[in-house]
């Protein structure tokens, strides 16, 4: 992160203190044609280059898929659906690069409960910073897209950077720059949903009725969006969700539960201690000390009839 | 188990040594795992886990402070379950509860070993102490992060959040309890309570205890009639 500094933060896992905001940013965006699409990999192998990262060799399931998942390693991953469109009888090649969409909103940073582990910047990028994060997976709760990922070896969360230290100096992300079609560009949010409206007006063009962004507004909009040629119908895209949003279980126990659990707990535990002290003690009396003897020998002389 | 005469007072032993060691390390335990927990719980209880560590520490940390309370407290169950049995009597003592927290003990059924009360916490501890275990083995990322599904781990949390606040403030009234109540702490510190308390508190167990015998540990034998060793 050559350039980003804690200036840049937007908004800091578990923590209250919000950055006076010197430093203004335009807001970035990804934007993934998948339309264009060829499903090359080349954005696959252009992240490992650029992050440093290796993937272990795996298995041949049958799939183009490959890894399976997404991983530590892999932050980002071409996911190949096959399906037949009833409507034109074609059958269609949907190829989804996944990765981190970097919600404006972004569901791993509410859950998360180290300090600073996850930032925002200004610019709109949602980045984990490893020296702060402490392995719990909060965040692959907090995540309405399933996309952090713990590594075994260190126990830290990775994902997609959106290449932040290559942001920070001017430069679009690896898998932006790689990709032979063009079908991933980078620049500001309004200059990928002007650019994206061109492409949907030519896809409409070419029969299909239901292109559009997708740049979710349950999550307050995204700094990854997608041309889809059925926007009606993200999900055909590998179950790309259709309206997502923080779980509401996570909004409940991030919210509600966080500061009622504390209050409660706090104010029972003062309330204890103060009554403790200064209440009437409960003691036992020199009188029920010596009733006490008289029972003990009543009881004792009955044990030993007995 | 046994009423005691000594020089200066008479005692009732209340719990054995294997007791109080269970019960402390499970106290023990159950204090690490609070602070832990709530460095975790709540950001500005974050600082919390510089006392085990740091961050990561205190994340690995915590399950494993778990399953030794669950060790513990499972071995403590076993001492203690044959006591906590509800009976009748516990359910016309908790009709007077009201003279409980007036002090008007006078008003009070006769009371075996435990009050309704206590086997009240004895119970609530062990059904939170179960939630709390089962939710955290669901969130144990690094042994369980695959075993369940990421819903099933939201619910597992916000269950274990809310069993973890009900848990501390069954303890918040325990604790309260041991202190209010004079003498009680002598209960898990030196294993015995005196006789004045017994009568008080648990009048039915100390007739109980007092028919079992009573071992006179002074040094001059008693003036008084019809107080002598125990047979």
């Amino acid at each position: 992160m050559a350039g980003l500094q804690s200036q840049d933060f937007a908004r800091i896992s578990a923590t209250t203190f919000r950055p006076p905001d010197v430093r203004h940013d335009f807001e970035v965006a990804k934007l993934i044609d998948v339309s264009k699409c060829i499903g090359c990999k080349a954005c696959q192998a252009a992240c490992l280059e650029w992050n440093n990262l290796r993937e272990e060799v795996g298995f041949n399931i049958g799939v183009y898929d490959n890894p399976h998942d997404l991983t530590p390693n892999t932050w980002t991953l071409m996911r190949f659906t096959e399906w037949e469109n009833a409507e034109s009888g074609n059958l269609e090649w949907l190829i989804r690069k996944d990765g981190c969409m970097h919600c404006a909103d972004p569901g791993c940073l509410k859950a998360c409960p180290a300090p600073g582990a996850i930032v925002q910047y200004n610019n709109g990028i949602v980045d984990f910073v490893s020296e702060n994060c402490i392995g719990c997976g909060y965040c692959v709760k907090g995540c309405p897209f399933n996309i952090p990922r713990i590594s075994q070896t260190d126990h830290k969360a990775y994902k997609c950077t959106l290449c932040s230290d290559r942001v920070s100096v001017g430069q679009a992300p690896a898998c932006a720059k790689a990709c032979p079609t063009g079908a991933i560009v980078f620049g500001t949010k309004e200059a990928m949903l002007n650019y994206a409206e061109g492409r949907i007006t030519d896809l409409k063009s070419r029969g299909f009725k239901n292109a559009g962004i997708y740049d979710p507004p349950g999550v307050g909009g995204t700094h990854v969006m997608y041309v889809l040629h059925h926007a009606d119908r993200p999900q055909l895209y590998a179950n790309l969700p259709q309206n997502p949003r923080i779980s509401q279980v996570v909004e409940l126990w991030k919210g509600l539960t966080k500061y009622t659990g504390m209050a409660v707990v706090g104010f029972a535990a003062m309330f204890a201690f103060v009554h403790a002290t200064v209440a009437r003690r409960n003691d036992v009396s020199r009188a029920e000390d010596r009733e006490a003897e008289h029972l003990i020998d009543e009881e004792a002389a009955r044990g030993r009839e007995a | 188990m046994a009423v005691r005469r000594e020089e200066e007072r008479t005692t009732v032993d209340r719990y054995p040594g294997r007791v109080r060691v269970n019960h402390w390390v499970t106290a023990i335990s159950l204090i690490l795992l609070a602070l832990s927990g709530a460095a975790l719980f709540h950001p500005s209880l974050f600082f919390l886990s510089s006392f085990f560590g740091g961050g990561s520490n205190t994340r690995m940390l915590h399950p494993w402070i778990g399953v030794v309370l669950l060790l513990s407290f499972a071995i403590l169950f076993v001492q203690m379950v044959r006591y906590n049995f509800w009976t009748r009597v516990d359910t016309e003592w908790m009709r007077h509860i009201g003279d409980v927290m007036a002090g008007r003990e006078e008003n009070l059924p006769e009371i075996g070993k435990y009050n309704g009360a206590q086997k009240l916490v004895f119970w609530l501890m062990t059904l939170m102490i179960l939630v709390l275990f089962g939710t955290g083995l669901m969130i144990w990322y690094e042994y369980f992060g695959t075993s369940f599904t990421i819903e099933q781990q939201r619910f597992a949390h916000i269950v274990h959040a809310l069993a973890a606040i009900a848990m501390l403030l069954v303890v918040i009234v325990h604790i309260y309890a041991g202190f209010y109540v004079r003498g009680t702490i002598n209960a898990m510190t030196e294993g015995k309570v005196t006789g004045g308390w017994a009568f008080r508190h648990h009048r039915l167990w100390l007739r109980r205890e007092a028919r079992k015998g009573v071992i006179d540990e002074r040094q001059v034998p008693p003036r008084r009639h019809g107080v002598g060793p125990a047979e």
